[in-house]
């Protein structure tokens, strides 16, 4: 096999990849005109999901770090959206970058320190630090501590157009998620990615090139914090409740379910691992109430079968 | 060679506990020479080689790059100052093909890293001197294909390639030709032969036959000592190496 055959493979598969992700986003983009609430909201839990899993990926694909404390980003951006519209401030415009840029501060310090560690350390580090962040959230005793909250306003856009209409948030966690997805996606693309990768595979070796890999790896932790608390705002107005269970380490855990059914490192496969995972939660749910168990069955499934995860089963075909 | 040595080591020590790895070691490479290492195995060659690209620390003795003293400075800024390394088991990028390695390599270099939204080079853009360099070492044709697809005689190529596209001007390269056949070995030596007058080489080598057609200074590390240090003549004729190291080997030939 020729080196250009190779090449013109992968891009062949690329472009069946974008093709199909088309696809899904205008199939997400239509179901809310179905008028369905239940539906709508299926996608609105699908793309405020996707978003944390997909700015877990930076980590876990490209980092080639597990993080067990992403919830802890995700429910900075709940409790940004529940606290700050105690203070009468909803409007999207500040709610969102306020969320972002408070997950960015925490996220850089979290990051400053996790990032010296790597493998199973790593892992304990994120948890011990969400787990901080969960307690905090715990003991915020005005903020109804344990039990949390309703959230008291929705996130508005403006007069009349606001988060607790499913079809706004629907659209928007659907914008958001787009929005993060193609940064994300630049970014892993770009000269800064490349350095990434290449600390990924062998820190070492960048080292003796030149490049130390700590700066590098903290911008991307930094900026997948940022990320991660967009969906966090999602969701506090899907359930238009804010709790600290949002930052427990099963909701981290899960989102690493997500990341791992896709498939790791490769952006859109934390999409499909987010919209499978909600999409069997609402299905064996129903059916069930030891969904978990079955669920836990199929990631096995997954593990041991699919070596690509779900978007193996996507970029497969005719390869 | 009258100007002053690129790389100078002075007096280094380094020892874990009571094992003193690297003894009392001074030795100088001059910019078009290649300095040969040699020493049986466990001698210290590689600790030596760590602590001159400062992935170890020296517990005393002073390194000297170009004329400035380097002791405190870290592994990235001693290879951006032209410190190149090769290892003695090639270190690449698993998930990269050939050419991006290169790319990865100007990254550094030029230390692009922080751009983070326009899109990396890929195997189209490659520069004349990147394609160049992969035709010096002989993996051209092999540009697209992925790491782990390598015979292991290409990876110690691939390696040698991204030395020569950073800015060294100091290359050390810890058994280029250990695990390579006949053919590749000689084909390995030649170009080693035809960077030498660019470059400062500091080569360790278990190849004899190698190491004595190309160097043109050898030294002798025994035991963390350099034993003895001169051209390949007076190594060859040095009766404490002869005893100490090369014994019987010699005679052969």
């Amino acid at each position: 096999m020729t080196g250009a055959h190779v090449i013109k493979q992968s891009e062949a598969k690329n472009l069946r990849l974008t093709l199909t992700f088309c696809a899904i986003f205008i199939l997400a983009l239509l179901v809310p005109m179905l008028e369905q609430v239940y539906y709508t909201k299926l996608i609105a839990r699908i793309s405020v999901f996707a978003i944390a899993a997909v700015s877990l990926d930076l980590i876990v694909g490209f980092s080639g770090r597990v993080s067990l404390g992403h919830a802890a980003f995700f429910g900075i951006g709940v409790y940004s959206a529940g606290i700050l519209a105690q203070f009468g401030i909803a409007q999207i415009w500040l709610v969102m970058p306020i969320a972002f840029l408070v997950a960015g501060l925490i996220g850089c310090f979290i990051g400053a320190i996790s990032l010296r560690t790597s493998g199973l350390y790593f892992i304990f580090i994120t948890l011990a630090f969400s787990q901080m962040i969960f307690f905090i959230a715990q003991g915020l005793r005005m903020y109804g501590g344990d039990d949390g909250f309703r959230l008291p306003a929705a996130t508005v856009w403006f007069e009349g157009v606001d988060l607790s209409q499913a079809k706004v948030l629907a659209y928007t966690m659907l914008g958001v998620l787009l929005a993060v997805t193609y940064v994300a996606h630049r970014i892993m693309s770009s000269n800064f990615g490349q350095v990434i990768i290449a600390s990924r595979d062998n820190s070492r070796k960048v080292n003796s090139l030149g490049l130390q890999p700590y700066p590098y790896q903290l911008t991307l932790f930094t900026l997948s914090a940022c990320m991660c608390a967009l969906g966090g705002v999602g969701f506090a107005n899907l359930n238009e409740y804010v709790s600290p269970a949002s930052i427990s380490w099963v909701q981290s855990g899960e989102f690493l379910f997500m990341v791992i059914l896709g498939s790791a490192g490769t952006l859109l496969g934390p999409i499909l691992g987010a919209a499978a995972f909600v999409t069997l939660e609402q299905i064996l749910s129903a059916w069930t109430e030891y969904w978990m168990f079955y669920l836990g069955v199929i990631l096995m499934l997954r593990v041991l079968f699919l070596k690509t995860g779900l978007l193996g089963l996507i970029s497969k075909q005719g390869a | 060679m009258s100007q002053s040595p690129i790389l100078e080591t002075v007096d280094i020590v380094k020892s874990f506990g009571a094992l003193m790895v690297t003894d009392r070691v001074s030795l100088s490479v001059y910019s078009g020479e290649l300095h040969a290492l040699i020493g049986p195995n466990g001698a210290g060659k590689s600790t030596l080689i760590n602590q001159i690209t400062g992935e170890l620390e020296v517990n005393s003795g002073l390194i000297y790059f170009e004329g400035e003293m380097i002791n405190k400075v870290t592994v990235a800024a001693r290879s951006r100052l032209g410190i190149s390394r090769a290892y003695q088991v090639p270190q690449l990028f698993g998930s990269m093909s050939v050419a991006q390695h290169l790319i990865m390599a100007e990254i550094a270099s030029k230390n692009q890293g922080f751009k983070m939204w326009a899109k990396s080079a890929g195997l189209d853009d490659l520069s004349s001197s990147q394609k160049s360099i992969l035709q010096q070492v002989g993996l051209l044709h092999l540009a697209s294909k992925p790491t782990a697809a390598l015979a292991h005689g290409e990876k110690r190529q691939l390696e040698l390639a991204i030395c020569l596209s950073s800015k060294a001007k100091l290359l050390i390269l810890d058994e280029p030709l250990a695990g390579l056949g006949p053919t590749e070995s000689e084909q390995m030596i030649e170009l080693l032969r035809s960077l030498k007058s660019h470059f400062g080489i500091l080569l360790v080598e278990h190849d004899m036959d190698a190491v004595f057609s190309l160097a043109d200074r050898v030294s002798v590390l025994v035991n963390g000592a350099i034993i003895a240090s001169g051209t390949v003549e007076q190594i060859k004729n040095d009766p404490l190496v002869k005893s100490a190291y090369l014994g019987e080997e010699l005679d052969v030939h």
